[in-house]
């Protein structure tokens, strides 16, 4: 781990301490999960302290765990995960927050502390049905107007429901259950650890 | 009095200056916008959930079809992603390739930028001559990768193929012929790297002309100067990144500040605005041209004095060469689990990012291990970019409208994925 890394890790403990769930060190990258209900507190400090200084929401998004390792997944199936940056300091987290509820995913908005996370939680909203409590504006954003379901959930299905042709007689577009067979080309694989032995080459 | 409603108007999505597919709903009081409500998704196409059920090399070329104006940058974060997971190392001509890659697509995307800003604020000329460059690069794209656009031609561990030793000429017809012939064909009797050190060549001197259409041009300083002013707190806040956040002051460059690639061997500068309105970015754009310019030539010069291999010998990742692969069992077996099956990806999460023409490019990958991805979170530049449109359009006339769009130099293709 560089110097940078630990410098960070141990702020993180410091100004954090145990609102932190989990914190890991992988790949040149920190990520730390954190409690729904201390989320927005977490933010706010992230944000704020001199220590941390994350001025930028740089990304967020939703993720469906529930088909993870061939639906081997033993935690709450919806998180919201955020990348930040900080242009003072030069660097990088990520935090990611699990819905408590899987029927009904609901995670505080942080659109006041970035307001750049407006559209990433309407997509979010959007495309996985994740529900930030204190968004303003928690429209439909991607998907067509009048759009049934949350498509990017896992048990979505990648052909969709419906899908729209014109209709001569009426005259107008309308939509229609969906017609093609879902089919999969190549099948995805889980193999064991180091399979293939890509380090070792050969 | 009458009494005088707000007035609601559609702007696209079929506009010719709406830059693609955007609706916006504009709340007009008179001429002046009160509220600007973008709608977007027309282009959606949920490249992230097609993603997760293609193998890993078979979702490269989506990544070209995300920002179809700076093609190989977006494919370069998905590459760096991968080799950052796999932890594998790439070649280093393979590296100063993709920088040389990246820079010409710097050039290409600002090109049309000043081509289609111009168009929108009324200097028609721009796009012309915009495009005329763009020929020449986009020839560069086409001789290593076969296409012109959609090239494919970063692979995780390397790139595709080595630089080609000639370029395509043209041939003798009715229209071209003679001393014409010879002059079209003079810069293309060489190697790729004369080519494109024709271009380099040139390149300074047409964008002096550029500016001398552009920089003091009285109408261009006025439907651009104190337009969409972004301070720099607003600027973070907003989640601005690229040129947009230079152009209100801040010197944060990922090739500088997050070096990848051979970027931390190559020497240039971070042009960076001032007051942070549209003028600003334009003359950051222009300058960063000049910049992209200077890291050519480094690159040219290196790789005229290096040879060496441009994709990875790790046949787990990248495919055998095809002459092994007919006389060599192992490179044949290679050949067919990567074919059919793909590369396996550890398990893990990773986010990386490039500095794309238009601002940080990312992508954030989780993996469970299988030889897909169980998903991946595309974090385009405009997108964020244009979720700042109604800050920046309130308070403007509609015709500024068209400057601000011009200004965040939006893409829809990765806008709605």
């Amino acid at each position: 781990m560089s110097a940078k890394l630990e410098q960070l890790s141990q702020n993180l403990q410091k100004h954090l301490g145990e609102r932190i769930v989990g914190l890991q060190t992988a790949l040149g990258e920190i990520s730390i999960d954190v409690d729904a209900a201390v989320y927005q507190d977490v933010m706010l400090s992230l944000r704020d302290e001199p220590e941390l200084r994350f001025e930028q929401l740089i990304d967020l998004c939703g993720v469906d765990y529930s088909a993870y390792a061939d639906a081997h997944w033993q935690g709450k199936r919806f998180a919201v995960v955020l990348h930040l940056a900080s242009i003072a300091h030069n660097w990088r987290l990520r935090v990611r927050c699990f819905a408590p509820d899987d029927d009904f995913p609901v995670a505080p908005s942080v659109v006041s502390v970035w307001n750049s996370a407006n559209w990433f939680e309407r997509e979010a909203f959007d495309l996985f049905g994740i529900v930030f409590q204190g968004h303003t504006d928690l429209r439909r954003l991607l998907t067509d107007y009048g759009f049934i379901g949350h498509p990017f959930r896992k048990d979505f299905p990648v052909s969709g429901y419906v899908e729209m042709r014109y209709d001569p007689e009426q005259k107008r577009i309308v939509y229609q259950p969906v017609s093609i067979e879902p089919r999969e080309i190549t099948p995805r694989v889980i193999r064991e650890e180091n399979y293939g032995n890509v380090e070792n080459n050969g | 009095m009458a009494d005088i409603q707000n007035y609601n108007i559609n702007f696209g999505p079929q506009h010719p200056s709406a830059h693609g597919v955007l609706r916006m709903v504009l709340e007009l009081d008179g001429e002046v916008v009160q509220r600007a409500d973008p709608h977007i998704g027309f282009l959606h196409r949920a490249t992230e959930k097609l993603v997760e059920t293609k193998t890993w090399i078979q979702s490269l070329p989506y990544m070209d079809r995300l920002d179809y104006m700076s093609m190989m940058c977006s494919e370069h974060a998905y590459c760096l992603a991968i080799e950052r997971m796999l932890n594998i190392d790439v070649p280093i001509r393979a590296q100063y390739i993709r920088v040389l890659f990246d820079e010409v697509t710097r050039i290409l995307n600002h090109l049309m930028f000043i081509g289609s800003h111009g168009l929108d604020v009324g200097a028609m000329s721009m796009m012309l001559y915009g495009c005329r460059e763009r020929e020449d690069l986009m020839d560069c794209y086409e001789a290593v990768s076969g296409t012109r656009w959609h090239a494919a031609y970063y692979r995780p561990g390397g790139v595709y193929r080595d630089l080609p030793d000639s370029m395509p000429r043209y041939k003798e017809s009715r229209w071209k012929n003679g001393a014409r012939l010879k002059q079209l064909n003079e810069a293309r009797s060489g190697t790729f790297l004369d080519f494109l050190q024709d271009f380099v060549n040139r390149f300074p001197k047409i964008l002096d002309d550029y500016e001398t259409l552009l920089t003091d041009n009285r109408i261009w300083k006025q439907r651009l100067v104190n337009v969409g002013v972004v301070s720099p707190e607003r600027a973070l806040q907003l989640g601005f990144t690229g040129a947009m956040l230079r152009g209100s002051g801040f010197a944060w460059d990922l090739r500088k500040k997050q070096p990848y690639e051979v970027y931390d061997r190559l020497d240039f500068d971070i042009p960076v605005g001032v007051t942070g309105d549209c003028y600003d970015r334009y003359l950051v754009r222009v300058n960063e041209m000049r910049q992209s310019n200077r890291i050519l030539q480094q690159c040219i010069d290196w790789l005229r004095a290096n040879e060496g291999p441009v994709i990875t010998d790790n046949h787990k990742v990248a495919l055998p060469p095809r002459a092994g692969m007919k006389s060599n069992m192992e490179d044949l077996i290679h050949h067919f689990k990567l074919c059919s099956e793909g590369i396996h990806v550890p398990e893990g999460q990773v986010y990386s990012a490039v500095e794309h023409p238009k601002g940080e490019f990312g992508v954030y990958i989780i993996s469970d291990g299988a030889n897909k991805p169980y998903r991946l979170k595309i974090r385009s530049p405009s997108y964020v970019h244009l979720s700042a449109m109604d800050e920046l359009a309130r308070g403007h006339m509609i015709a500024d409208v068209v400057a601000l769009m011009g200004t965040i130099d939006i893409v829809f293709g990765e806008v709605d994925r």
